[in-house]
This record gives C-alpha cells, sequence and structure tokens, in this order.
C-alpha cells in the first residue's frame, strides 16, 4: 500500500504541465516535419511542369518532345518564360531548329534549358533534379533509335552483362543486393537506440531531479520519518520515473516515428529470408528494455542520492546523458561487430546498450549476447539498488560526504 | 514512561564532535525546548531522534524504543517537522494531507489535518501557490494531524510574521494539553520561554544548562532566558 502511494506521489509530482509541454511541443515539430517531408516527397512524383518550345520538325526533336510530354507537364509551347513563370514551371527548354539535323551528321544537337526558380528550400529542388533525369531518358531513346535505324540491337548494347546477385547472409543464399539487407538492418540500428536513448534520459533525468527537489524542499526528511520502508522509497521513485518516463517516450517514439516513416520510401520485406522477429524476439526486446531501464533508474537513484538541491541534480544528469548517448552513437554508425575488443567491453558495460542491440542480434539469432546483456542488466540493477538502499540508510543520505567535520559533498 | 531518555549521545563526523556526550530527558506531554545559536548541534539531535541519522555513541530511547534499534516502530510513534521544511508544489494542500495520512491507519487524520491547518478552502489551492505562512500551517498540520505521541519540531516559527508565529505557538500548547509530548529546538529564546515547560541551553554541541524557564532567570538573575544564555555560556 505504502509503496503505491510513493508511485502515485511520484507520478503526480514528475507528470506536470512543465514536464508534458515541451514533449507535446517536440511531438508536433517532429510530427509537422514528417508531414512537411511527406508532403514534398509525394510533390516530388508529380510530373514537373515546364514550356517546351520545339522550333524543329526532324525525327529526334520528335522522340524528344514525345518523351517530354510523357513525363513532364507542359504548361506552354510557346517560347515565354513569363508564361512558365506564371504557371508556377520550373524551366523553358527550347529546341533549336538544327536538333534533328545535327543527330543526322552525327553532331552534337544542343537544347537551352531556361532554370525558373519559384522558391528557395531544400524540397524545392526536386523538380530540377527530375527533368535533367528526363532530358537523359530522352537521350537514351534518342541514341536507342540511332541503332535501331542501323539495324543494331539497342537493348542489348546498352545493357550487354546481365546481373544475377546473390547475397550470402544467416548461411542463406538470399536473391537480394546486400544495400538492400543493410538498409533493412540501418533502420533498426539508427531508430531504436535514439528511442532507448529518449527514454534512459528521460526517466533516469526525472530520478535525479525528483531526488534533488526533494532534498531541497526537505520533503525526503519528512519522508524517511515516515513508516515507510526505505526499499519501497526507493521503489516507488523508481516506478514512478519508469511510468512517467515511458508515458513521455511514448510521446517522443509517436513523433519521431511519423517524422521516419516520412522519409521511408518502398517497404522492405526480408521475412521470407528469416530475417523478422517472432514472439520470443519481443519478450526477449522487452526483457532486455525492462532490465536496462531498471539498472539506469537504479543507478539514477545512487546519483540522484547525491543531489544536493534541483540545481546540482541537473549537472547529476550529465553522466547518465553520456552513458546514453556513446553507445547510441557507436551502435548507430560503427555497429557492436565491427568494434575493437576495448570499445565492445565499455559497450557491454554499460547497460542501456543492450536494448539498443538486442534487435539486430535476435534478427542475426545471436540470442547469447542478448541473454548475456538482460542477465548483466539484472546483476547491474541489483548491485545499485542494494547501494542506494545502503544510502538511504545512513548518513551520506542528508549529510553527504564528510570527513573531520568537514564536507566532502556537502553538509546541511 | 519517559517520552525521550537521551543518555551521553554523541554524534562524530570523522574526528570532529556535532554532539558531545547529551543527556537529558522529556516528561510525557511536556513541551521540551532545545535552545542554542546556529551550529550548536540542536538539528543533530532532533535528526537522531527523528531515525534521520545515525547516532555514534550514547543511548537515546524514544517511549521506551532504542533509536538505532527500533526505528520503524518509533517512527509509527513520531511526527518530525524540519526546519524551512517544504511540501510537494504540485499537490493541492489536501493532496498533500492525504497523501501523509495514507500511511496511517484512521479515516479521521485527514480531516483533523485540514482542520489543523486553518487553510479553509484554499486547502483545495496548489501549494505553489501558497504563502510562507500557509505552508508551515499545513506542515504543522501534516505533523499533528497523526496525533504522534512525540512531535519534533525544529524552528516550528522560523521565517514567519507575528501573527502566524503566534497561532503556531498556541496550537502548540493546546495540543501538549491534550498530553501530546514537544521536543522543540529554536535560536529564538524569547519564543520557547513562552511554550516550553522545560528547556535546555546547547552550546558548540554540550548543554550547559536544563530547567524552567523561570528557574533559570532565577538562577541567573536574568529578565529572560536570553541573558541566561549569554551568562551561562560565559
Amino acid at each position: 500500500m505504502s509503496l503505491l502511494n510513493i508511485v502515485k506521489k511520484e507520478v503526480k509530482e514528475l507528470l506536470t504541465p512543465a514536464t508534458v509541454l515541451p514533449v507535446v511541443l517536440m511531438f508536433i515539430i517532429f510530427a509537422g516535419m514528417g508531414n512537411f517531408f511527406g508532403e514534398a516527397a509525394e510533390k516530388a512524383k508529380e510530373m514537373p511542369k515546364i514550356g517546351l518550345a520545339c522550333n524543329d520538325d526532324g525525327n529526334a526533336s520528335k522522340i524528344f518532345v514525345d518523351v517530354m510530354k510523357a513525363y513532364c507537364n507542359i504548361v506552354t509551347w510557346n517560347n515565354s518564360i513569363e508564361e512558365v513563370k506564371e504557371r508556377k514551371g520550373f524551366a523553358l527548354i527550347e529546341v533549336p531548329s538544327n536538333f534533328s539535323s545535327n543527330i543526322e551528321n552525327f553532331s552534337k544537337a544542343g537544347v537551352k534549358i531556361y532554370w525558373v526558380i519559384n522558391d528557395i528550400g531544400i524540397a524545392n529542388a526536386f523538380p530540377y533534379e527530375t527533368i535533367k533525369n528526363i532530358i537523359e531518358i530522352a537521350e537514351r531513346e534518342i541514341a536507342n533509335n540511332i541503332l535501331e535505324e542501323r539495324k543494331i540491337n539497342a537493348s542489348f548494347v546498352s545493357n550487354p552483362i546481365n546481373e544475377e546477385e546473390l547475397t550470402v547472409f544467416k548461411e542463406k543464399e538470399i536473391d537480394v543486393s546486400p544495400s538492400v539487407i543493410l538498409q533493412f538492418f540501418s533502420t533498426q540500428s539508427t531508430t531504436v537506440p535514439i528511442i532507448v536513448m529518449i527514454i534512459i534520459l528521460t526517466s533516469g533525468g526525472m530520478v535525479i531531479t525528483s531526488m534533488g527537489m526533494e532534498k531541497e524542499n526537505k520533503t525526503l526528511e519528512t519522508l524517511l520519518t515516515l513508516p515507510v520502508k526505505r526499499s519501497n522509497i526507493i521503489a516507488g521513485k523508481i516506478m514512478g520515473a519508469a511510468i512517467v518516463g515511458f508515458i513521455i517516450a511514448m510521446i517522443y517514439m509517436a513523433g519521431f516515428g511519423y517524422y521516419i516513416s516520412s522519409f521511408s520510401g518502398e517497404k522492405i520485406d526480408l521475412s521470407e529470408y528469416g530475417l523478422k522477429l517472432d514472439i520470443l524476439d519481443y519478450v526477449f526486446i522487452s526483457l532486455s528494455l525492462f532490465s536496462s531501464l531498471l539498472a539506469g533508474l537504479s543507478l539514477c537513484i545512487v546519483i540522484g542520492a547525491f543531489a544536493k538541491n534541483y540545481k546540482s541534480a541537473q549537472t547529476l544528469t550529465l553522466p547518465i546523458s553520456a552513458l546514453a548517448i556513446i553507445p547510441m552513437f557507436l551502435i548507430m554508425f560503427k555497429g557492436f561487430a565491427s568494434l575493437p575488443f576495448s570499445l565492445k567491453t565499455i559497450i557491454f558495460a554499460i547497460p542501456f546498450s543492450h536494448p539498443m542491440m538486442a534487435p539486430s542480434f535476435l534478427l542475426l539469432d545471436a540470442y547469447s549476447i542478448v541473454v548475456a546483456g538482460i542477465a548483466y542488466s539484472f546483476i547491474f540493477s541489483l548491485i545499485c539498488i542494494a547501494i542506494a538502499a545502503y544510502i538511504f540508510k545512513t548518513d551520506l543520505l542528508l549529510v553527504g560526504m564528510m570527513r573531520n567535520g568537514k564536507k566532502l559533498f556537502w553538509k546541511r | 514512561m519517559k517520552a525521550i531518555e537521551v543518555k551521553n549521545l554523541v554524534k562524530r563526523y570523522g574526528e570532529f564532535e556535532a554532539v558531545k556526550g547529551v543527556s537529558f530527558s522529556v516528561e510525557e506531554g511536556e513541551i521540551f525546548g532545545l535552545i542554542g545559536p546556529n551550529g550548536a548541534g540542536k538539528t543533530t539531535i532532533l535528526r537522531i531522534l527523528a531515525t534521520l541519522i545515525k547516532k555514534s555513541d550514547g543511548e537515546a530511547k524514544i517511549f521506551g524504543l532504542e533509536v538505532g534499534i527500533n526505528d520503524d516502530e518509533i517512527r509509527k510513534i513520531i511526527s518530525y517537522l524540519p526546519e524551512e521544511a517544504g511540501a510537494y508544489k504540485n499537490m493541492t494542500g489536501r493532496q498533500y494531507l492525504a497523501f501523509i495520512a495514507s500511511f496511517f491507519d484512521g479515516k479521521e487524520i485527514l480531516q483533523r489535518g485540514i482542520e489543523i491547518s486553518k487553510l479553509g478552502d484554499r486547502i483545495d489551492d496548489k501549494i505553489e501557490n501558497y504563502s510562507k505562512g500557509m505552508v508551515r500551517r499545513l506542515l504543522l498540520a501534516r505533523a499533528l494531524m497523526t496525533m504522534p505521541k512525540l512531535a519534533i519540531l525544529d524552528e516550528p516559527t522560523s521565517g514567519l510574521d507575528v501573527i502566524n508565529a503566534n497561532e503556531i505557538r498556541e496550537m502548540i500548547k493546546r495540543f501538549a494539553k491534550e498530553g501530546m509530548t514537544f521536543l522543540i529546538s529554536s535560536h529564538n529564546m524569547l519564543e520557547v520561554e513562552y511554550i516550553c515547560d522545560r528547556i535546555a541551553l546547547i552550546d558548540a554541541g554540550r548543554i550547559i544548562e536544563i530547567d524552567e524557564p523561570e528557574k533559570l532567570k532565577e538562577k541567573y538573575d536574568a529578565k529572560n532566558i536570553e541573558e541566561v544564555f549569554i551568562r551561562a555560556i560565559k
């Protein structure tokens, strides 16, 4: 009962408009950015608007015009830049009268492109690239036509080698390129570490801040003189922070997930090659996340015990941030397997690393390292909780460390 | 049975002695005051008796329960009000009292707390919107609503205006009449003279006098306890 009361109190203290509002704001920003990029990507798929002024009626220019008509939205056939501007076109392409005759004489034919910039911004660059690609298609079509006229198999000449790709992965031969598989894993090794880092930082920061605030307001002294076990106070603080951290992380994840999904193109389904997580894998991931969160929060309770007030609590969150961010970057950009032994040991020793790596390891059937990580995190938690329980039973919590009457940390 | 029995109590931080062999006892229903300047060791003694920090040596008993051994039992019969304590700012006054009451048996505790606090409708306001006096009244209500056998109050009126301080003094006297024992620390010697049945003058970790305020004034031929203290430490 007393544990539940402490948990409820912690949730009430931590889940305030001041803590939730910035997170909701981040959600709105992420969602807004995702929406923007999604719209930009959709817009990029639209046919670009151009003006096409063709002054030639030869065969090559006909092919050129046909390709441009097929892939572009021709807003004007006049040689008028004003009309293109008016109709929000991106370019005016002028085909000169000697276009076809030059090609027939094996002389380079020229087209003049007047680019029109309607707006600045990264997303506005897409149509220009698209138009250049379409011109390349037209070029290939004209080249093919030249070859066909000379009775040469154009499709063979342009593509004489037939590539058959087989990637050996997980002792199987998979008929996809390695980049497809690596792209699949890079999605895993980017999203999961970021989410885990957010959960750890949010919840951990809350535990430390809560301890700092309790000391600053002297509410901890009141709490410690109530008929409630020290272990319940520690457990209540951990559980309260975990609940609030989880809620906040869910809001972040929703926004971040929407943002990330706006970038991903076609979904890659590699489940037929065994690259999918089953129920057992999700159990392992949950256990890994839970044990890591428990380890993180237990460590934060120990660190928080040394917080003198709210301000010092903020400083004490730095080591936790470093412990969460370092493995995140290493796992995201380098991958665990390619690290030197010394870094591997450090990454393994940081309990937050394990849920970041777990999905990739499970996809590779490397269960032993996932189980070892879970066991390690639980042992780490138990040690931290034992240290926290010791601190809560001694003078350390309230008077800090002293030697010969002089404070090493603080004295109140 | 004595409410408090302290014999040769010592608190050391390394080689530094904050409390140097203090002895005193408090009768049930008595208001006992520890008086002394800042850093004299008053808060350290209160914290030891409130089971917050460990004694280094000596003996301390609360209603026969030994401090350091029967701490869980002691916490059921005492309440402690730290100096300049705050409350959880995101809670309303009612929520705060309900939170504390939830650790004790008895449905009447919360209602009693609300009555003691005398906060009226403001009891449902957030604590962050309370004045210093209102917070102190709420905290005193928190300390007294569980009807502890011993209330340990560290500087109960510190930083309060005359009216709020007087209200709190009257409240302490009223509860003592009903049988509650109080151990109070203060460096406001006039206040302690007014509310305490007996006082201990403490300086540099040692008790230099214990008696009723009137008897001490008589002994030192002093007009008030401030004068007694100055003469006693000479």
